[in-house]
């Protein structure tokens, strides 16, 4: 059990000892040797040894449960009052794929109250059926009792898969749920797909940053649960041919013992724009020089229909709130256009944007890291830059 | 109050960069750090004790050397650290490491709160914090930025949601996990640092602490890494210069060929 390196395989060419980021590869008689008190296992080395195919890792397992008896792909639907989230649509869209792929059903949970038009229509967004828990209990989110009614779900139906968004909410009561049900859950993913030989859901994210990729199985647990990020999966489109079966579910959710009271929701987001569903986001750094200036910001955001975003320099300076702050220690976020002004793109700033799809720089300084990962770069003054382009967006939208 | 915080080592994130040429790691002097989401942990649990009085302990599991995050711990104001450590843990997913730091947090007597920042940078999965909450069976609130009241009984704290923040309340004990925004974390001390030098470190194991065996390490763990890999790296696109009203122009025409302007 665990990970060995097959000695007549192994060559001896270190490339595994470059590959591993914990430093648990030595070499010892020109062989590598890996400590396994600091190996994580996660498999750089493996990756590194393709060539050679000189180190395995072998897993056994305590799980009990026959994998057969779970079926079909569940998708966890999020709700604000009342409105289903963006990023459900792409859950729906994801997990249709992924449904079609095993040749199985998709199932929709939603809980909310009175969303009986909403649990309809989750069918012509491509559920095959609808599981819905109404109950006055469960329009705000609480971590028991989504917790509870989630669990309760997952052993009546018995999902292969169940997937949810990689939101405030999902990460928070998603990784209870698997430690309940001893389930296998990856979090914050970027790519979904099936091996469908063994019928595996392959999870891949990023890791240290974005700096490493990692495809995540759970081959002896089920459900295999998945976090995924906003913004990365194609959001499933209506069709009104569509027929599926709506299951509601009366629930007496004050019977839950829930234990977290929720006392207020206080809104801080300054546009309506949330940062982690927004399509475009501009953002400012230092080289915007002050709080006034991030009004150009602002400006070029509301005219393209985007989001304000800010580098930690910024927020540390106080010239916005830490709820705009994109990053390692902000938010992780993958819009379709990043535009990055009087941002130098630290290592830190670049991890929580370099999977936007397209990326527009602007700085002064021509050797700004942000340049090396920008789709588009502009060498100037973005103080300048900023007003003639919302200008040019302005004029357009007349 | 009995305040325990859960930390993690990790290896420093700057330096923790990849070589585009070989695609490897490049760990030229890495250190291995404290967690910085933990430090925040560290720092909240520390002013909740000068204020209210009581004890701090961190908690940490991994491979030895994993004491120093518990000494760094110690130096910035906690009073007393916990090593888990043992073979049969190797290999743990954040399952078994959420089972065997609850295992852990079992043997500290009673406890009133739990912290934990919200997330490892080297792992970035943020799930141990609800996973031992979980398995402890007590309330859970993440992404605190603000513990806005605190009694020997309750706690109310402000929870960061996408568009604004919760305020939440629980009964203690109970679990949460922080943000950055919560504190300001602190440098340590020179007293602290020699206390921190000089602290007893309590080593745990499952000769010490009640696990199931067949739910630690590789054994207990549901999920499996299949692969890891260096993304792609996107090719450094046109960079331009000139006078303002080019550049805007060219941003203006690039952003509208992306036919995503609304």
């Amino acid at each position: 059990m665990g990970i060995k390196v097959n000695l007549e395989k192994c060559v001896g060419c270190t490339l595994c000892v470059k590959a591993c980021a914990m430093d648990a590869i030595t070499m010892a008689d020109k062989k590598a040797v890996i400590d396994t008190a600091k190996c994580n296992l996660c498999a750089a080395c493996i990756e590194a040894c393709k060539k050679f195919q000189a180190i395995t890792i072998t897993k056994d397992t305590s799980s009990k449960i026959d994998v057969n008896d779970y079926k079909n792909v569940a998708v966890f639907i999020e709700q604000h009052e009342g409105k289903i989230a963006g990023v459900s649509y792409e859950m729906l869209g994801e997990g249709r794929k992924l449904a079609d792929q095993l040749g199985e059903k998709l199932v929709a949970v939603l809980l909310g109250s009175n969303m009986g038009d909403a649990a309809n229509d989750l069918v012509k967004y491509g559920a095959d059926k609808v599981v819905y828990c109404d109950s006055p209990e469960l329009v705000k989110f609480r971590d028991d009792t989504y917790c509870a009614l989630v669990c309760e779900f997952v052993n009546s139906d018995k999902p292969a898969i169940l997937l949810a968004g990689a939101t405030a909410v999902g990460r928070s009561f998603i990784p209870k749920v698997a430690a309940r049900v001893w389930g296998g859950l990856t979090a914050d993913c970027t790519g979904l797909d099936i091996d469908k030989e063994r019928k595996l859901l392959l999870g891949t994210r990023p890791a240290f940053g974005g700096n490493l990729m990692a495809t995540i199985i759970a081959p002896h647990h089920r459900p295999q649960i998945a976090t995924v990020r906003h913004k990365v999966m194609k959001a499933a489109t209506r069709d009104d041919s569509r027929t599926g079966e709506v299951e509601i579910k009366k629930v007496d959710a004050s019977k839950i013992v829930e234990r977290t009271k929720i006392l207020d929701f206080v809104k801080e987001i300054e546009s309506t724009v949330n940062i982690a569903e927004a399509d475009i986001i501009v953002s400012g750094g230092r080289g915007m020089g002050k709080a006034e200036n991030f009004e150009l910001i602002r400006d070029l955001a509301l005219a393209l229909g985007g989001a304000v975003g800010a580098s930690r320099a910024a927020v540390d300076n106080g010239w916005i709130p830490y709820s705009h702050q994109v990053g390692q220690t902000g938010k992780t976020v993958c819009p379709k256009l990043y535009i990055a002004c009087g941002i130098s793109g630290s290592v830190q700033h670049m991890a929580g944007m370099q999977s936007s799809d397209f990326i527009i720089a602007i700085n002064k300084d021509p050797a700004a890291d942000i340049f090396q990962i920008a789709n588009l770069g502009l060498v100037g003054d973005a103080l300048q830059i900023l007003p003639e382009l919302t200008k040019a967006f302005k004029e357009r939208n007349k | 109050m009995n305040i325990v915080v859960c930390i993690k080592q990790v290896p420093g994130t700057t330096q923790v960069k990849i070589n585009p040429d070989t695609g490897t790691l490049i760990r030229d002097g890495v250190e291995a750090v404290v967690n910085p989401f933990d430090e925040y942990a560290i720092e909240e649990a520390v002013r909740i004790k000068e204020k209210n009085g009581g004890t701090v302990k961190v908690i940490t599991m991994g491979p030895p050397q994993a004491e120093a995050a518990l000494r760094t711990a110690i130096s910035m104001g906690a009073d007393e650290g916990y090593l888990i450590s043992d073979r049969a843990f190797a290999g743990s997913d954040t399952w078994a490491t959420s089972y065997t730091l609850t295992a852990g947090i079992k043997t500290l007597g009673k406890v009133d709160l739990i912290i934990c920042g919200k997330q490892a940078i080297d792992g970035d999965t943020a799930q141990v914090g609800p996973g031992v909450a979980e398995m402890l069976n007590i309330p859970f609130v993440a992404w605190v930025r603000k513990v806005a009241e605190l009694n020997e009984t309750s706690i109310k704290v402000e929870r960061m949601m996408e568009e604004g923040y919760d305020v939440v309340e629980m009964p203690l004990p109970a679990l949460i996990t922080v943000v950055k925004e919560i504190n300001e974390p602190r440098m340590a001390s020179l007293k602290g640092k020699m206390k921190a030098k000089s602290a007893n470190i309590v080593k745990l194991d499952t000769t010490n602490m009640e696990v199931d065996h067949e739910l630690i390490g590789l054994k207990g763990s549901p999920t499996q890494v299949l692969r890891s890999f260096v993304p792609e790296r996107k090719s450094s696109g046109e960079k331009i210069s000139g006078e303002t009203a080019e550049l805007a122009q060219k941003a203006a025409s690039v952003i509208q060929n992306l036919g995503i302007v609304k």
